[in-house]
């Protein structure tokens, strides 16, 4: 039996009529996911030039980057980084690309637009949080990019900010002063601002269902952002009271994570007793959980792209969704795998090593289910499912490398060196990337009622993929000749030999770059002047698609909300549109795939 | 295989009665307490998001007060510098104001079902027991205030050891969120007032209300065992 709770429900707030409640404090959550994915661009620009910066400077440490001593003239004298810069923008790339860009696009942005219309829902139910949460966010990005314009700059101490270092204040280095403090208020901002948004996608999926949207009819990526928010909801209200504690100990004189008799740059501190482990700990609760957060939802994305291109259902639906909530459960038991070296007790890191190695199973599960549904599948090959690839192809090379650093014994010799840069930038940054650029081929003719252009579209997907790859994977062979990560050049005698990889992946780097330029490019001229889209142009099944408008209108289905007879993804079957039938269409179809 | 689509339901015509502004989610204009009174006959039209919104934003309190204990417990074994704090007396009255506050929000509870099912056609009852719960919530903060007036005039501030950093950033992370809760209060009585509390928003208010009840329990148990 279908359950048929859920509800055709309406959120009335009436279409605005000014501009600023239209486009700027908006209550609509398609114009709030817009917002989100303009947020995450700029993070995302800020983020690789950034990157840019570091790649020019560890293949040729002493050119002088032009205009570089504009951005600090500390920071660079005479437009060459000093170590410290260095170190600077390295936090602040990390930290951007996490928190701003991993975080807010592939969740906040897609999923503020598409999840409740994928549940049918007008809206989500607290629109005025879901408002406070784009534009709380925006005001932590503005603290963290407030902090390139204090004295001694942002902060050096890394997206992890370890204490002691991060606790003591000024002494701690160049950006370890006010720098900290902006970097801690604004994460700590951010945590309240993904916490909202939390909220409300949490209570969208249970309670803003429309009628016949039973919880096993939601599609997979509503079901992707829906488990994010669960882990969003439990690990964002732990990295809070951490950076709330942090700033505690820099503002207020207080030693929760400063040890006693720290003596920093010949002056002893004043503070005692504190636990640098106990910073540790609060911060890789959160950490683990925010890997996923920023990979679940793209898996979703992906597989809902891959079915619509596959024309046929994944091999199990429920099977997708479990692996996902045991992702998730799971990612809160592993944390400690980021602590093997810490000086935690062994047995903990035994203890925490079984977990990584169990979470390996969903993931692969996970995998092979994508893999066995593409098997003999004629998949049409557009951007969107390219990208889709991509994303699985970077999972896999970035995962196979964590079967060896989930080993206490192997990641001993491994933890600081290119060999996890490599890893985490694979399985997290890049895959989240695809899966970004996938969702955003895929839906942005429902978003703007344009297609983007294919051909683009297909050349930038091909540089990205190559690029990347030249990128990340010599980052493995890096790390195994014991190239040692943060390091802002290579001046001792064994790394000497690595010094034209790194040039090499300086220029990889560039090139991937530039090769966003076309996407940037095709984002921008297909909003203004690409071929019109139809309404459903990739004839797909879900509500999104179902919309009497592209864009939707303001309440997402006009006068009625949509009545769902079917599971999500009814493809292969005859039906009077083609093969396929939509979740909201009544017909009855032969050999349909129903499973809930 | 063949499978049959089970029998369509109904579709859902939008409602169109006017409805208050300022109202969202959904359920709204449908389960009003219209100043009228009788409200036989109105309905939860299905469980608002609210009631299931604020278990969520409980879970998640209840996730920071967590870390914070974890934060506690990992600290006082870090060091041998944990002194013993003998917690200011006054606490424990302000956890029997807290407990009689929660006390009288049940009492308005209940007058405000009795006048939504139409045996009172006033909200005076109702309000006034709203009224009297959110002076209890004040006096609650303000007994807390003196506590750390207490601890302040024996020489012991935030940063002084860690004993009083945790008693002062957990009573302070609570005092806040109680200040949340005498928000809630606030627009709960302002929407009696005008005749358009929800009843989803009533109960989600005295939720939380309880849960800042329990965590102080907590808190207070946790902060006499370990300081």
């Amino acid at each position: 039996m279908h359950d048929m709770s859920g509800h055709a429900q309406v959120a009335h707030h009436a279409p605005p009529t000014s501009f600023i409640r239209k486009h700027i404090f908006s209550l609509d959550h398609k114009v709030i996911g817009l917002q989100y994915y303009g947020l995450a661009l700029i993070a995302v620009l800020i983020g690789m030039v950034l990157s840019w910066l570091m790649r020019i400077h560890l293949g040729w440490s002493n050119y002088a980057i032009p205009g570089l001593h504009l951005l600090s003239a500390n920071g660079a004298p005479g437009n060459v980084m000093t170590p410290e810069y260095y170190l600077q923008l390295m936090t602040m790339h990390a930290t951007i690309m996490v928190f701003f860009v991993l975080t807010t696009a592939p969740f906040a942005a897609f999923g503020n637009y598409f999840l409740p219309i994928q549940v049918g829902a007008e809206d989500m139910p607290f629109p005025h949080f879901n408002m406070m949460s784009f534009w709380v966010t925006f005001v932590g990005f503005l603290f963290l990019v407030a902090s390139f314009f204090v004295s001694d700059g942002p902060t050096l101490g890394g997206w992890t900010q370890y204490a002691p270092l991060s606790a003591v204040g000024a002494v701690g280095g160049p950006g370890e002063g006010t720098g900290v403090v902006l970097w801690a208020a604004s994460i700590a901002i951010f945590c309240v601002g993904q916490l909202l948004g939390s909220l409300n996608f949490i209570t969208t999926t249970l309670d803003m269902r429309t009628r016949g949207m039973s919880l096993w009819r939601l599609p997979l990526s509503a079901w992707g952002w829906f488990i994010t928010s669960c882990m969003g909801l439990t690990a964002f209200a732990v990295l809070m009271p951490a950076c709330i504690l942090l700033i505690l100990d820099h503002v207020a004189g207080t030693s929760f994570f400063v040890p006693s008799n720290l003596v920093i740059n010949d002056q002893l501190q004043p503070h005692s007793g504190g636990s640098t482990l106990l910073w540790q700990h609060l911060f890789w609760f959160f950490g683990h959980p925010e890997v996923y957060i920023a990979i679940v939802p793209g898996m979703g994305i992906v597989s809902h792209v891959l079915i619509t291109n596959m024309r046929k259902p994944m091999l199990s639906h429920r099977v997708l969704v479990y692996s996902f909530g045991a992702l998730a459960v799971l990612s809160y038991m592993v944390y400690g795998h980021h602590m093997f070296v810490s000086g935690m007790n062994p047995v903990s890191s035994l203890a925490f090593s079984f977990p990584t190695l169990i979470i390996t199973i969903p993931s692969t599960i996970i995998v092979l289910i994508w893999l066995g549904s593409l098997y003999g599948a004629k998949l049409q090959i557009n951007t969107a499912s390219l990208f889709s690839l991509g994303f699985i192809s970077m999972f896999i090379a970035g995962g196979v490398s964590g079967f060896f650093l989930a080993q206490p014994s192997i990641d001993i010799m491994l933890h600081a060196t290119y060999f996890v840069v490599g890893h985490f930038h694979m399985v997290m940054g890049v895959a989240a990337m695809f899966g970004i650029f996938a969702a955003t081929y895929f839906w942005f003719p429902k978003m703007f009622g344009r297609m983007m252009n294919e051909t683009l579209g297909k050349i930038h997907f091909w540089c990205s993929l190559v690029g990347t790859y030249a990128i990340f994977m010599p980052f493995h062979y890096l790390g195994m000749a014991g190239n040692v990560r943060r390091y802002q050049a290579f001046v001792v005698d064994y790394m000497q030999p690595l010094i034209p990889v790194h040039r090499f992946i300086t220029v990889a780097a560039l090139f991937t770059g530039a090769a966003q330029l076309i996407f940037l490019y095709n984002l921008i001229h297909s909003r203004f002047w690409g071929e019109p889209a139809t309404d459903n142009p990739w004839q797909a099944t879900s509500l999104e698609w179902s919309t009497p408008t592209t864009p939707p209108p303001h309440n997402n289905f006009g006068d009625k909300l949509p009545v769902v007879y079917h599971d999500p993804y009814q493809y292969g079957v005859e039906s009077s549109v083609g093969d396929y039938v939509m979740q909201a269409s009544p017909e009855q179809v032969k050999s349909a795939h129903d499973e809930a | 295989m063949a499978t049959t689509v089970p029998e369509p339901p109904k579709i859902e015509e939008r409602r169109d009665r006017p409805r208050p502004a300022g109202s969202f989610g959904n359920g709204g204009g449908q389960n009003l307490i219209p100043a009228e009174g009788d409200l036989r006959r109105v309905k939860d039209y299905s469980p608002p998001p609210s009631s299931t919104g604020i278990w969520v934003v409980m879970a998640s309190i209840a996730m920071s007060f967590a870390a914070f204990t974890s934060a506690l417990i990992v600290r006082q074994g870090s060091a041998a510098d944990w002194r013993h704090l003998t917690l200011p007396s006054i606490l424990y009255l302000n956890t029997v104001v807290l407990l009689a506050s929660s006390i009288a929000l049940e009492v308005a509870r209940r007058e405000v079902g009795a006048f939504m099912r139409g045996r009172t056609t006033h909200v005076t009852s109702p309000a006034r027991w709203l009224y009297i719960t959110l002076f209890l919530g004040l006096l609650f903060v303000a007994g807390q205030y003196i506590a750390w007036l207490q601890l302040r005039s024996q020489g012991l501030f935030l940063a002084t050891n860690p004993t009083s950093s945790f008693f002062y950033v957990l009573t302070a992370v609570h005092a806040l969120h109680v200040s949340g809760g005498l928000g809630g209060l606030v627009r709960v009585i302002h929407k009696l007032n005008k005749s358009v509390l929800r009843k989803s928003t009533l109960d989600a208010t005295s939720h939380y209300w309880h849960f800042m009840d329990a965590l102080w329990v907590y808190l207070l148990v946790l902060l006499w065992m370990k300081l």
